[in-house]
């Protein structure tokens, strides 16, 4: 099998061990560590951003349109808004400045 | 005999209640699933690839956040902690339903877990409050429609998104971070967002211009994060969510 099944199947189970877990483990303790809470609050912020940031440094005068007016409809609407303009901001962006 | 006849009914009846509140779910999620297939063919998958980790992994964000680290040729165990991180909200929603689900046989519980989303965590805990228990059979109809199409739109979208002739003209290169952006910002009530943020953007692009990809991802996370940890929050910061 190839190295992306085997990705697949490795999150796959920790995916489902995220889902059972809380249930199994996480209702048996009392409180978890403030610091230990803190950081994993900030994990999906944190791991999301750098899947952002250094795009923007490649990316062009279409790309950055695109990104800032998605962020500015992020601030009043929901994800499929922001992500529906974005799209069609970057494709007219890329139709007209290229 | 008759009890069993009506018995069965009420089951349907049931299945078909949890059904109906799982359409609107999966209207919603419609977009991201055939997304999600085009991508995953666009960053090197297959389309059995792309078919096996909507049926096995089943999270829309961090099966968006896999394909772009596969596309960056990031180490294998770095993908799967990714997909682990931005899962682990769904340790809070396992804590928060188990109390409901904890009567069902254990075979039921254990594919009612692999079901548990975002939305199937809103309305397991809307029914709870509502009708002050959860039935499988209500909670399989809410969950299989969105499983069952979910699923099917991974496949489509992969079918057509290698048939996509330019994908640079229709920005399909550059939505997954438009999409990442718009997580991110999901994520704004946090307890220092915005210092976390700025911490892994500044790490992340200083990381990619001098260790270079993949390398980024991991030094520009693990600097949000640990900031997060060291700098107190407020006490009452919010709660993990």
């Amino acid at each position: 099998m190839s190295v992306n099944i085997w990705i697949i199947l490795a999150a796959a189970v920790a995916t489902y061990l995220t889902r059972v877990g809380g249930h199994l483990v996480i209702s048996r303790f009392d409180r978890i560590h403030p610091r230990v809470e803190a950081g994993l609050n900030a994990v999906p912020a944190a791991v999301l951003t750098t899947l952002v940031a250094p795009e923007m440094i490649n990316a062009g005068p279409a790309e950055w349109l695109a990104i800032v007016i998605a962020l500015l409809v992020s601030l009043r609407f929901g994800l499929m808004p922001m992500f529906l303009v974005g799209a069609a901001v970057l494709i007219a962006a890329r139709q007209f400045m290229a | 005999m008759t009890s069993e006849i009506v018995s069965e009914r009420a089951v349907a009846g049931e299945f078909w209640r949890g059904m109906r509140l799982g359409f609107p779910v999966v209207v919603a999620s419609a977009p991201f699933g055939l997304l999600f297939g085009a991508l995953s063919v666009e960053n090197g998958f297959t389309v059995f690839e792309a078919f096996l980790m909507s049926a096995t992994v089943y999270a829309g964000a961090s099966q968006m956040v896999g394909i772009g680290l596969f596309g960056q040729k990031v180490a294998p165990w770095l993908i799967v902690l990714s997909i682990l991180a931005v899962n682990f909200r769904h340790v809070l929603y396992s804590a928060a339903v188990g109390r409901h689900l904890s009567g069902w046989p254990l075979i039921q519980q254990a594919l009612g877990y692999h079901l548990l989303t975002d939305p199937q965590y809103v309305l397991t805990e809307r029914e709870a409050e509502e009708r002050g228990k959860v039935g499988f059979a209500w909670y399989l109809g809410a969950g299989i429609v969105v499983y069952v199409c979910w699923v099917a739109e991974g496949v489509i979208g992969a079918v057509f998104g290698s048939l996509i002739p330019d994908t640079h003209a229709l920005g399909i290169d550059f939505l997954l971070p438009i999409y990442f952006l718009g997580l991110v910002m999901g994520f704004r009530k946090r307890p220092l967002w915005l210092p976390v943020v700025a911490a892994s953007a500044v790490a992340s692009i200083i990381a990619y211009k001098t260790v270079g990809s993949p390398w980024h991802v991991t030094i520009g996370a693990m600097a949000g994060i640990l900031f997060a940890a060291i700098v107190p929050a407020k006490p009452d910061g919010e709660p993990l969510a």
